[in-house]
C-alpha cells in the first residue's frame, strides 16, 4: 500500500467516526431531548392516535441506545417502516419516513437534489473561472490597481449575506433592465435552455461572493509560486512567460484551490439555504426552510444528516486531494 | 500584590515585548486606518438609533406596529400612496406595502434587534471558545482530544443549517430573540476556542507561567490571571469578525422567515416581505437591504481595523502610513 492510499483510507476512517458521533448528536437531540418526539415526527395536524402509532413505529419507548440502534441499522441495511395506512420496505439508506408527505425522506431528498446540484455546480464553474482567472491576473500585476479592488471586494464579499445581493441583483436585471425573467426553476431534463437561463441570476449572486474569496487564495498562492526557485529556473532556459505562468506556475498554484472547492461544494450541496429560498429553487436548503415551516421533523434530521455527510466528506476529499496535489501532506 | 504578581510581571514583559496594547493604544492605532474609523462612524450612529429607537419614532408621531390603511392604495393592491413609498412629512421613509405601516418606525426598531442579537450572540460565543480553549490547553490529553475533535466538528458544520433546524424543535412560546443568541452562540464557538487552544498551548511554555506555578498558583489561577490577559488581543481580533458574521446570521433566519417572530420588527423579515413587493415599490427593498450591508460593512471594516491594529507587526506598518500622511512624527 503506498502511503498516499493509507492516508487516504486514515482519512476516510476519521470521517466516518465524526459522521458517527454525528449521528448520535443529531439522534439524541431531535428524538430523546424533546418532550414528546413522536408529536414532533407526526407533524402539527396529527390525531392522538395516530402520535401512538408514530411512538410505536420510532420505538420511542424503548431505551433510547435501542431506539438508536434501530435508526442506525435504517441506515446501513434498512427497514421496514409502518406508514400509518400499511408498513413498506425503507431501502439504505433510510432516513425515516415524513408522515406529512406519506413518503419516505430519502426519497424526498432525492427528488431535490438535482435542483441542488445545479445551483451549486454551475455556481462553481463561474466562480472559478473568475475568482482564478482574477487571482492570477492580480499576482502578475502585483501591487496594482486590481489587487486594491480586489482587497475591497473581498471584504465585502466576506460579509454581505447572499440574499442581499441576490435582491440587488434581481432589482436590476429583472426590474430595472428587464433583462432576465423573474427566476422560476425549471428542470435540466425539461428544457435545456431555460434551466441555464432562469439560473442564471443564482449564479451570478453566488459567484459574485465566492469568487472574490477565490481570487485571492489564487493570487497569494501563486505569489509564492511565481518566487519559488523552479520558476526562476524555467525563465533562466528560457521557456516563454506565458508557459511558464500557465503551465507551470499555475500548477503549482492549484492544490489549495482545488481543496478550498471542495469544501465550499460540500456546504453548498448540504444547502444553499438562502439563495435557493430567495430565488425559488426546490433544492435541499428549501426543503430545509419548508420542513422547518410545516413543522416535519423527518425530513429537517434528514437533512441535517445529509448535510453532515456531505460537510465531512468534502472535508476528507479536500485533504485527500490536497495530498494528491502535494505529497509533502502525506508524510506529515 | 502576591507571589504570583511579582513573579509574572518581569517575565511578561521580557517573554512577549508586544504585548497586547492597552485599550487606548489599540483606539489610537484604530484612529489611522480611515476604513476603521469610518466603520466605528456607522456603528456609534446605529447603536445611538437602536437606542433611542422609541424617542425617535414619538418625534416621527409614528408607532412600528399602528397599521395606516389611507396610506397605501388598496385598488392597486396595496401600493403605497405617494413616490418613493409613500415618503411624506408623516412617514420619513414611506410606509410599508399592503398594511401602510410606518417605515421609519420599524427600521429604527429593527436595529435593536439586529444589533442586540449580533453583539449578544458575540458574547455567548466568545466565553463559550474561551472557556473551551482554555479547558482543552490546560487539561490532560483525554480531554484535549475530546474537545478539539468536537470543536473540528463545531467549525466544519454549516451554522445556518443547523440554526434552522434546532429552531424546529424548541416549543413556540420560548421568547425569540433570547432563542436566536443561544442558537448562534451555542453553534459558533469553534473559531474562538481553537485560536484560545493554540494561544494556550504556547503559553503554557513560557517561563512566567512555570514561575507562577512555582509560586503555588493553581490551574485556575493561572488561568484567570496570567493566561487570560494575553488572550486578550487574540480574541478580541477574532470576536471583532464574528460581530457582523451574526448579525448577517440573524438577518438571514429572519429572511427565512424563522427568526424572531411578527409584529416584531426586523431587517431580515423586513426584506422577506420586501421580496414580493420588489416590482411595485423598489424602495421598499432597498432600505432594509442596504441598512444590512451598510451595518454588516461597518462591523467588517472595524473587526479588519481591529485585527491590523492588535497585529504585532502593525505597529512600524502604520507608523509608516501615519509618517505618509502627516509627515514624520518623533
Amino acid at each position: 500500500m503506498t502511503l498516499l492510499t493509507r492516508f487516504a483510507l486514515r482519512r476516510l476512517l476519521a470521517a466516518l467516526l465524526v459522521l458517527l458521533v454525528l449521528s448520535i448528536a443529531v439522534y439524541a437531540l431531535f428524538y430523546v431531548l424533546p418532550g414528546d418526539p413522536a408529536r414532533l415526527a407526526c407533524g402539527p395536524k396529527c390525531t392522538a392516535d395516530q402520535v401512538a402509532q408514530v411512538r410505536t413505529q420510532l420505538g420511542l419507548d424503548d431505551p433510547a441506545l435501542a431506539q438508536y440502534a434501530h435508526f442506525l441499522h435504517g441506515l446501513f441495511a434498512g427497514t421496514d417502516i409502518s406508514t400509518g395506512v400499511g408498513t413498506e420496505h425503507c431501502g439504505a439508506p433510510c432516513l425515516g419516513f415524513s408522515y406529512q408527505n406519506g413518503e419516505q425522506v430519502t426519497s424526498l431528498l432525492a427528488q431535490r437534489l438535482p435542483a441542488t446540484a445545479s445551483l451549486s455546480l454551475g455556481a462553481m464553474a463561474l466562480w472559478l473561472v473568475i475568482g482564478v482567472g482574477t487571482g492570477v491576473l492580480s499576482a502578475l500585476r502585483h501591487g496594482g490597481i486590481t489587487e486594491r479592488l480586489l482587497t475591497a471586494v473581498t471584504l465585502a464579499g466576506n460579509a454581505v449575506p447572499v440574499f442581499i445581493i441576490g435582491i440587488l441583483l434581481m432589482l436590476l436585471f429583472v426590474s430595472v433592465l428587464g433583462w432576465l425573467p423573474f427566476p422560476s426553476y425549471v428542470p435540466l431534463t425539461e428544457d435545456p435552455e431555460q434551466w441555464a437561463w432562469n439560473l442564471v441570476l443564482p449564479w451570478l449572486s453566488l459567484a459574485i461572493l465566492e469568487s472574490a474569496k477565490y481570487a485571492r487564495l489564487t493570487r497569494s498562492s501563486m505569489l509564492d509560486t511565481l518566487s519559488e526557485d523552479h520558476v526562476r529556473t524555467f525563465r533562466a532556459y528560457g521557456v516563454r512567460e506565458r508557459s511558464v505562468i500557465g503551465r507551470h506556475a499555475l500548477r503549482g498554484a492549484l492544490p489549495p484551490v482545488i481543496a478550498l472547492t471542495a469544501l465550499d461544494l460540500g456546504t453548498m450541496f448540504g444547502g444553499a439555504v438562502l439563495t435557493e429560498s430567495l430565488f425559488g429553487i426546490p433544492g435541499l436548503g428549501k426543503s430545509l426552510v419548508d420542513s422547518v415551516r410545516t413543522e416535519d421533523l423527518p425530513v429537517v434530521v434528514g437533512l441535517v444528516l445529509v448535510t453532515g455527510f456531505f460537510v465531512v466528506l468534502a472535508n476528507a476529499v479536500a485533504d485527500v486531494l490536497y495530498a494528491v496535489a502535494d505529497r509533502r501532506v502525506v508524510l506529515a | 500584590m502576591t507571589t504570583s504578581d511579582v513573579l509574572a510581571a518581569p517575565g511578561a514583559a521580557s517573554d512577549t515585548p508586544e504585548a497586547a496594547p492597552g485599550a487606548r493604544q489599540l483606539w489610537r492605532r484604530l484612529r489611522a486606518q480611515r476604513a476603521a474609523l469610518a466603520g466605528v462612524a456607522v456603528i456609534v450612529l446605529l447603536v445611538l438609533v437602536a437606542l433611542a429607537a422609541p424617542l425617535l419614532a414619538a418625534l416621527e408621531g409614528q408607532d412600528p406596529d399602528a397599521y395606516h390603511a389611507s396610506a397605501v392604495d388598496s385598488a392597486l393592491g396595496g401600493v403605497p400612496v405617494g413616490s418613493f413609498g409613500g415618503v411624506s412629512a408623516d412617514h420619513w421613509l414611506g410606509v410599508e406595502p399592503g398594511t401602510g405601516r410606518d417605515l421609519f418606525a420599524r427600521l429604527v426598531y429593527g436595529a435593536r434587534i439586529s444589533l442586540g442579537i449580533g453583539l449578544a450572540a458575540t458574547v455567548v460565543q466568545v466565553v463559550l471558545g474561551v472557556a473551551v480553549g482554555l479547558a482543552a490547553g490546560l487539561g490532560n490529553r483525554f480531554l484535549d482530544n475530546l474537545l478539539s475533535r468536537t470543536t473540528d466538528v463545531m467549525l466544519a458544520l454549516p451554522t445556518l443549517v443547523f440554526a434552522i433546524a434546532l429552531l424546529a424543535i424548541v416549543p413556540a412560546g420560548f421568547p425569540r430573540p433570547v432563542l436566536l443568541v443561544l442558537v448562534l452562540g451555542l453553534l459558533g464557538w469553534g473559531g474562538t476556542s481553537r485560536i484560545v487552544r493554540a494561544q494556550t498551548l504556547s503559553l503554557k511554555s513560557l517561563d512566567y507561567v512555570a514561575a507562577a506555578r512555582l509560586g503555588g498558583a493553581g490551574r485556575w489561577r493561572i488561568a484567570r490571571r496570567e493566561l487570560l490577559p494575553s488572550l486578550a488581543a487574540p480574541v478580541v481580533t477574532y470576536s471583532a469578525l464574528l460581530v457582523p458574521s451574526n448579525i448577517a446570521s440573524e438577518a438571514g433566519l429572519s429572511f427565512l422567515g424563522i427568526g424572531v417572530k411578527p409584529p416584531t420588527p426586523s431587517w431580515g423579515q423586513m426584506l422577506s416581505s420586501a421580496t414580493t413587493w420588489y416590482q411595485a415599490d423598489p424602495t421598499y427593498v432597498l432600505l432594509p437591504a442596504g441598512l444590512i450591508f451598510v451595518t454588516v460593512l461597518a462591523f467588517t471594516a472595524l473587526g479588519d481595523g481591529v485585527r491590523t491594529a492588535l497585529d504585532p507587526r502593525a505597529g512600524t506598518r502604520l507608523r509608516a502610513v501615519a509618517r505618509g500622511r502627516k509627515g514624520a512624527r518623533p
